[in-house]
């Protein structure tokens, strides 16, 4: 397969593919066709549609390649696709947040961080599916300890959690450990059903 | 009292003492507890005037103040030496707290920062998740209402104590007539909003009635700087038969009654 050809194939797939595509998916529907060409040939696609003409962008997120519109288009695709606002609030993005940097953690560690109840949020947070129960913690009561999902990382443009810009240190302040005895919750369908 | 406003809008204790240590321009670090706790409680209490259902966790934060401000009266252990408490500040456990919230609070703003997918860019068939404000603006945290509302009320004559009409006025009253105005103006000024307001009950019912728009989302609070005018605007345009069933969301009983 001549490498223009391919390139031209992983355009079509990032084209209507859901959600990020993996190199390894790539390379599954591209039988015979190795990584590496897979991986230069989407620098080569991110670097082009960096010129100003061009509306797309092609980003890594959540471990994958995706196709998404430029940022300075923001307001004309808001235009034209009008719909509702469903704003994220403070008390949303603080919970996320939190969740994100100190996974996995429980209801009740979030609370004591945020000082406010989080019953709320924490059940819209899981609506939204940015955030899952992994595990549950090996203390009396068993919470569930929450931790992002790829849903997260793509919300927020990141490759992976390392991704996330490190903590400020305001001050010399020493977080508590959180203790990693867990019990293993295996995968997420099962939790839906507990 | 059958309005009241979900106490998620108010993000906490925490947020709360962490806004009144920027008013104050003090340090986390070195809180001038009397001041911060007077403040503090006197920002309970407008919300309790405003029947706002003040969360339990407001409540064991003022205790905790108090507490603390009682342990900083103590004379300082002059015999030194054999005391355990020694040098322990009665402040640290709670700067620990604030400075911890904070870190999240920040990192909470640097993910807002970020390119939000369906707010900055889109992936085919995305729909919008956030609807950003005028440029420039950017919307009002309730800590700055309450301190707005705090000015119009103190603005009041004093002597209007022997007010005797009962006056009937209802959250929903004020909500259309609220409605009525952007629907003419486009936008109003938070305090010409109660310009015409002539007793403490009125200003209160007014801003009530402006929380459940914003609750709902048909209006929007914006400010395009910091201790700025603060404007009213409206967030959506709204038919007769979308506002009629944000009206009814709402008791039409006078306020208190």
């Amino acid at each position: 397969m001549e490498r223009e050809e391919v390139k031209s194939v992983l355009e079509s797939l990032l084209f209507v593919a859901d959600g990020p595509l993996t190199v390894q998916r790539f390379a599954e529907v591209l039988e015979g066709v190795d990584k590496e060409t897979i991986y230069a040939l989407l620098q080569e696609m991110q670097s082009e549609l960096e010129a100003p003409s061009r509306g797309l962008q092609l980003v890594e997120v959540a471990g994958g390649y995706q196709l998404r519109t430029a940022k300075v288009n923001a307001d004309w695709v808001k235009k034209f696709l009008g719909g509702r606002p469903a704003r994220m609030g403070r008390a949303t993005l603080e919970t996320l947040a939190i969740i994100a940097y100190r996974q996995p953690i429980t209801k009740a560690e979030i609370e004591s961080i945020r000082g406010v109840d989080v019953d709320g949020v924490i059940t819209t947070l899981l609506e939204r599916n940015l955030i899952r129960a992994v595990a549950r913690k090996d203390v009396p009561g068993r919470p569930f300890l929450y931790g992002t999902t790829a849903e997260f990382l793509q919300l927020f443009n990141l490759k992976d959690l390392t991704e996330l810009p490190t903590l400020k240190e305001t001050d010399e302040i020493s977080l508590p450990e959180i203790s990693r005895d867990v019990i293993p919750l295996g995968q997420p369908e099962e939790i839906e059903a507990l | 009292m059958s309005t009241r406003v979900e106490t998620e809008i108010f993000e906490g204790p925490l947020d709360l003492l962490l806004h009144l240590i920027k008013r104050n321009e003090v340090s986390i670090t070195d809180i001038p507890i009397a001041t911060i706790t007077e403040q503090y409680l006197a920002t309970l209490d407008l919300l309790q005037s405003l029947s706002l259902d003040v969360a339990g966790e407001f409540l064991v934060m003022a205790s905790t103040l108090i507490h603390i401000k009682s342990r900083m009266l103590l004379p300082a252990d002059d015999d030194g030496g054999d005391d355990e408490d020694e040098g322990i500040d009665p402040r640290d456990e709670l700067v620990r707290r604030l400075l911890e919230y904070q870190r999240y609070k920040e990192a909470a703003q640097d993910l807002d920062q970020r390119e939000v997918l369906s707010r900055d860019v889109f992936t085919r068939s995305a729909a919008p998740i956030e609807e950003a404000g005028p440029r420039g603006f950017r919307e009002v945290s309730v800590f700055e209402l309450l301190a707005a509302l705090k000015r119009i009320i103190d603005r009041l004559p004093k002597d209007t104590f022997h007010e005797v009409t009962l006056e009937k006025i209802t959250v929903r009253e004020k909500m259309t007539h609220l409605l009525d105005v952007l629907r003419n103006q486009g936008s109003v000024l938070f305090e010409n909003l109660f310009a015409a307001a002539s007793s403490r009950m009125e200003i209160i019912v007014t801003f009530l009635a402006m929380l459940e728009l914003v609750k709902v989302r048909a209006i929007r609070i914006v400010q395009d700087e910091m201790a700025g005018p603060i404007t009213i605007e409206a967030a959506a345009v709204m038919d007769s038969a979308g506002e009629q069933a944000v009206l009814e969301q709402v008791e039409d009983e006078p306020y208190g009654a």
